[in-house]
């Protein structure tokens, strides 16, 4: 059993690996709070969880369910209000990565989560932005999660919830966005990192058994390789358990 | 101005500060939502409400529904932890049971908002919507630039809705009341409205804080209005925990305009604010 995983579980500690014990990570809920408790419950012992909820460094024993689950403010170091979370601690300058999923994304990291269709007359009203607007610009730089669908990975985005590399290049710097945006791009298929030119997001590595026709039927645009692709190395024993564990347990808390 | 905090019954509560169309705010993120409130209002049948709301989450699903509501500002309008919003969603793309106006925010711009009304000024300026989409559809998102540094900066109106309610873990005797845990917005909320209705679990003699403690000192507030397990099915810190399971059920309810019609009569429309009490056995810490 010990080699076998799902394509789920692969995206989620590949996300988790890229997390380090110095960051200060602002974490969105799904897949996102996901990597980052498996980061904090394998290599990275010291990182710094912040919910917008207003919770700072907290070390929840199970996944929460919402933002502001109590699990999140009885494990935390501390718990500010919510203008002082977004006013201080992300504005400020403090958050070094903040990391988001998303309903829909382009190739540049941009990502609506805001409307499907037109903005005043919409096919699908989506629940909109919340925090991540400026989590997208006020962190230091972004990793975004999501798994890979033709609904997902668009050409074209219907909206502009949060703003990525925009139209690709130096976008960013000419709407005088100081900080790094999307750097990095974890799917259940592959890792990807954006172009250092042009901002589009390139493959640059595969997970196991994943093949480049996969991750082209399961992607709105047409993808660009690393000439040097690598392949992800599989999940260890220890990360499988961890992850394995904490979902185990996060049912059973949900269930009671 | 000061007032004394009353202690009312929330059905007068109600009835004396919350008139057909007046803006109201009902705080709580995630955590100590005002159920009991909302449904309260829901009941006395106050409609053409303009409802503020960071995250309008069920209990806003459910005025939508009831075709209360013809405006709603608010900054994330989902299901937390389940996924969108089923009565708010058939409001906005079908215009059922009648056409929605709607103001849509960042939660930074929100926060921004109330902090700017609870400190009586005109608008909030901060660091956001760069690049993003709301400040090309949205009126109420202008910028300014810095007269110090030259920075362009984001600007939004301040929020002073006619009412704020929010629910707390405690009162004294006095009616000054004890926020604890997650404590959100709702600070903010009741200073910046013009009137505040707090429903509590319980008044106690003393509220045994500690000196940096959220306290709202009683002459900020109108009303209070005990109302055991008032927040349910979202959680109060100490008392008892969130009832995920309707949140999952919600889901299905509001899938449905026949359905939600049943259960909100069944529920909320013929029912009142003891039942709230009966709601958090089994969750109670």
């Amino acid at each position: 059993m010990s080699n076998a995983f799902t394509p789920d579980e692969m995206m989620t500690i590949a996300a988790s690996r890229a997390l380090t014990n110095e960051d200060i990570c602002f974490v969105g809920i799904g897949a996102p709070s996901a990597a980052c408790n498996i980061a904090r419950l394998t290599h990275a012992p010291d990182i710094t969880l912040i919910y917008e909820s207003g919770t700072i460094g907290t070390e929840p024993g199970v996944l929460p369910l919402s933002i502001g689950d109590g699990e999140l403010c009885e494990t935390a170091l501390t718990t500010v209000s919510v203008p002082e979370m977004f006013r201080y601690w992300l504005q400020g300058g403090r958050v070094t990565i903040g990391f988001l999923g998303a309903a829909q994304m382009d190739m540049f990291g941009n990502i609506n989560t805001t409307v499907i269709g037109d903005y005043a007359a919409p096919k699908t009203r989506l629940p909109g932005g919340g925090g991540a607007p400026e989590i997208a610009s006020s962190s230091a730089q972004v990793y975004m999660t999501m798994k890979q669908s033709l609904r997902g990975m668009v050409d074209q985005i219907d909206f502009f919830t949060s703003f990525g590399h925009g139209e690709g290049g130096d976008h960013r710097q000419r709407l005088g966005i100081k900080t790094k945006g999307p750097t990095l791009l974890i799917t259940d298929l592959a890792i990807w990192t954006p172009d250092s030119k042009t901002k589009e997001f390139v493959v640059r590595s595969l997970h196991p058994g994943v093949t480049c026709k996969e991750v082209q039927e399961t992607c709105g645009w047409s993808v660009r390789y690393d000439s040097e692709l690598e392949e992800t190395p599989p999940p260890t024993d220890l990360e499988l358990k961890t992850l394995r564990d904490l979902k185990t347990r996060t049912r059973a808390a949900t269930r009671s | 101005m000061t007032t004394m905090a009353e202690f009312l019954a929330l059905e007068e509560a109600v009835r004396r500060h919350v008139k057909d169309g007046m803006s109201l705010a009902f705080e709580g993120f995630t955590h100590l939502i005002p159920h009991a409130a909302a449904h309260e209002v829901m009941r006395q049948g106050m409609k053409d409400l303009t409802l503020i709301r960071m995250t309008p989450d069920i209990v806003y699903d459910q005025f939508v529904g009831l075709g209360r509501v013809k405006k709603m500002v608010f900054s994330y309008a989902g299901n937390p932890g389940v996924g969108l919003l089923r009565r708010f969603r058939d409001a906005v793309e079908n215009g059922w049971p009648q056409v929605l106006e709607i103001e849509e925010h960042s939660h930074a711009a929100m926060a921004n908002a109330y902090e700017a009304g609870a400190a009586g000024l005109p608008c909030s300026i901060f660091r956001g919507y760069l690049g993003a989409g709301l400040k090309d559809v949205s009126p109420n998102i202008k910028s300014v630039t810095c007269p110090f540094t030259g920075e362009k900066l984001a600007a939004v109106p301040a929020l002073q809705p006619n009412v704020a309610f929010i629910h707390a873990q405690k009162a004294d005797k006095k009616g000054n009341v004890l926020i604890e845990g997650i404590v959100g917005i709702q600070k903010e909320a009741v200073l910046s409205a013009k009137a505040a209705i707090v429903t509590v679990e319980e008044v106690v003699d003393n509220l045994d804080s500690h000196p940096n403690a959220t306290v709202l000192p009683h002459w900020t507030v109108s009303a209070i209005c005990v109302v055991r397990g008032g927040a349910h099915p979202s959680y109060a810190h100490g008392h008892y925990d969130r009832d995920n399971a309707a949140y999952l059920e919600w889901d299905k309810i509001a899938a449905d305009r026949d359905v939600f019609a049943v259960w909100m009569e069944k529920n909320v429309l013929t029912a009142s604010p003891d039942d709230f009490a009966k709601r958090i056995e089994g969750l109670e810490k």
